[in-house]
């Protein structure tokens, strides 16, 4: 039988029975739809994580000095001068360590001609700039050499460019940190926020040593309070990590039972542990969604074994004017996929609006993907074929003098 | 002398039931030439329905053998059958059994669609044939708008569109009150001038009188087979 003719009468069948059809396709809509918003939400939460994890920098974590004690006082975590800049440098050295930037940050008032704004001073070195993936959006990093003479030149973020120069273009202007005028010698690239929801943009980035003399002060000359690491995958993390606390150990003169004076933070674990996060969720969405997709598929398999059972009889008068057994199952597969295909083409339509609705009105970040879209409709094929072969096998192999004799 | 379209050699049939086997159709032996009108006659129960079901290849039987145009159908697959009854045979049933949702026009040429004929060719023989039984100007309308006797038309004609080897009608007057049948008989008799050959199952005996030969079973047997004598009036 010829599948032109075939998809005509499919296509009348599920005429015959509109209400029917429409029910039994609601199942599919609803099933491919929540499977694409789901997809949406989910792949859209990853994508958001994803873009905060990048701007952070990868396989980081930052090496603190110790809290030192004075009158009872504990200062708490890089309190204490108990690192410094030969340490970062010993760092350095080890196997497996990409880069490696002390620093030194605080909030400063920053001044501008007639405005002012208070903004994250970090004093660094250039693998600083590196490790954390800040790109230089206009005019130029400063260098070793800056460090080593402590010049008095400023990277500032978007933010802190917008709120102190307004419209202007801050490169080679001149401005004061802690009364020091400090030349803008470029204007960093923007990430916006970071995992715990501050703006990295609102930043001014100075050479380590000018910061230490200008602006923070430093009770010793040299002492650093944070070490940043960056290693060179994430496999290495654990072992850079050791190797860093035993280096640091061997570096102070640490006995053993003595505990460490410093601390150190992983960075990356917590992104990745987010990143984690979102990614079960996404599939969690997704695996509740197909769930109803299935539910679906089951609603069009009990429509079609019911439609076999009331057309046992049409089925008879076309085995006895020549219709062979394949003939009936592809006619009844056809009509099963025509309505999985259609509930699935609205669903993807319908799925699609409120995924774009969900964010024009909550502004949550959602991916559409072609991928999504062709997998859930993969999956609605697959669907249609699935629960109607049964049906359809069961048409097939009808008897038709039995077929002919139901009333 | 032709080769008999239907030549049916010791066939019998038994069905499984709870009290044993139970033979329907203890071997017949018939034959049917081309041109024939032929009147299978017998009580409920004789085994002329189970004789038919042979004959239209729907079933297959437990031993004997059928040569239908030829060819030995008793042990053919059930492809094999269906497609012989797309080419070689029509049907016509009691309840006419067209599919209500179709036009007459589409059910008359569905036999058609099961044989891989294109669109055009089967919406013009559907026409002829429709054409044929007088029925032409109802083409695009749905079986439930025409009268019993009219759908039994057009079921005549869905037997014939594929230009079969011969027509079997199982009690095709069954549902139709007596001045119909006389038409519908009238049909099949016009039909069977033009040379088509006509097999009919039938327990009323003025139907069967409008055969030319009348076959008759009884207890899986045939008990008698003769021509039909000159209408009396």
């Amino acid at each position: 039988m010829m599948l032109r003719a075939m998809l005509g009468e499919a296509w009348l069948a599920m005429g015959a029975n509109r209400l029917r059809s429409a029910l039994t396709m609601l199942g599919m809509v609803i099933g491919v739809g929540a499977v694409v918003i789901m997809m949406a939400i989910g792949q859209g939460a990853q994508y958001a994580v994803q873009q905060t994890i990048s701007t952070m920098g990868s396989n980081l974590f930052i090496v603190l000095s110790g809290s030192f004690t004075a009158a009872g006082v504990r200062s708490g975590s890089a309190g204490g001068p108990t690192l410094n800049v030969a340490d970062a440098e010993a760092i350095a050295e080890l196997d497996g360590v990409v880069n490696v930037a002390p620093t030194h940050q605080g909030r400063r008032q920053l001044v501008y001609g007639s405005q002012n704004w208070s903004a994250n001073v970090i004093g660094t070195t250039p693998p600083y700039l590196e490790a954390r993936a800040w790109t230089i959006a206009s005019g130029a990093a400063f260098g070793d050499s800056d460090v080593r003479s402590a010049t008095r030149v400023a990277l500032i973020g978007k933010t802190t460019a917008q709120n102190l120069f307004g419209d202007e273009n801050p490169v080679g202007k001149t401005m004061r940190i802690q009364q020091n005028p400090f030349i803008v010698i470029g204007v960093l690239g923007s990430k916006g926020q970071n995992l715990d929801g501050n703006d990295q943009d609102d930043t001014v980035i100075i050479p380590l040593t000018t910061a230490q003399r200008k602006v923070f002060g430093t009770p010793f000359l040299g002492s650093v309070r944070m070490i940043m690491v960056q290693a060179d995958s994430a496999e290495n993390m654990e072992r850079v990590m050791d190797a860093t606390t035993s280096l640091l150990r061997q570096r102070h003169r640490l006995r053993e039972g003595v505990p460490d004076d410093f601390f150190m933070r992983n960075l990356s674990a917590a992104a990745e542990s987010e990143a984690e996060t979102t990614r079960t969720m996404s599939i969690l969405l997704g695996a509740i969604a197909s769930i109803s997709l299935l539910v679906g598929g089951i609603g069009i398999m009990n429509i079609m074994l019911v439609s076999v059972t009331e057309r046992t009889r049409e089925i008879g008068i076309r085995m006895a004017i020549g219709a062979r057994q394949r003939d009936i199952l592809t006619q009844f597969l056809l009509e099963a996929i025509m309505i999985s295909f259609a509930g699935c083409l609205l669903g993807l339509f319908l799925g699609l609006a409120i995924a774009l609705g969900i964010n024009a009105f909550t502004g949550m970040v959602i991916v559409i993907s072609g991928t999504a879209a062709l997998v859930a409709f993969a999956v609605a094929a697959t669907v249609g074929i699935f629960f109607g072969w049964y049906p359809a096998r069961k048409a097939a192999r009808l008897d038709p003098i039995e077929a002919l004799r139901y009333q | 002398m032709t080769d008999p379209v239907i030549r049916v050699v010791g066939l019998g049939k038994s069905y499984e039931t709870a009290a044993g086997l139970f033979p329907a159709l203890k071997g017949v032996d018939l034959e049917i030439r081309p041109g024939e009108f032929i009147a299978i006659m017998g009580p409920s129960g004789s085994g002329k329905s189970t004789f038919m079901n042979l004959l239209g290849c729907l079933d297959t039987p437990s031993s004997g053998d059928y040569f239908l145009a030829g060819q030995n159908v008793a042990h053919m697959d059930k492809d094999a059958l269906a497609i012989l009854r797309n080419r070689t045979l029509g049907f016509v049933f009691q309840g006419f059994n067209l599919l209500p949702r179709m036009s007459l026009q589409d059910n008359v040429a569905l036999p058609l669609v099961y044989s891989g004929v294109d669109k055009e060719t089967r919406r013009a023989a559907a026409r002829e044939m429709l054409d044929k039984v007088g029925l032409g100007k109802y083409a695009d309308s749905l079986p439930n708008r025409i009268s019993g006797g009219q759908q039994q038309r057009v079921a005549i004609a869905r037997a014939l569109v594929n230009k079969p080897q011969l027509i079997l009608a199982d009690e095709p007057t069954g549902n139709l009150d007596s001045h119909t049948s006389e038409e519908i008989m009238a049909l099949f008799g016009e039909l069977n001038r033009e040379g088509i050959t006509v097999v009919l199952v039938t327990h009323e005996p003025d139907i069967a009188a409008h055969a030319k030969r009348q076959v008759r079973f009884l207890d899986g047997h045939i008990v008698s087979d003769h021509l039909t004598e000159a209408v009396p009036e």
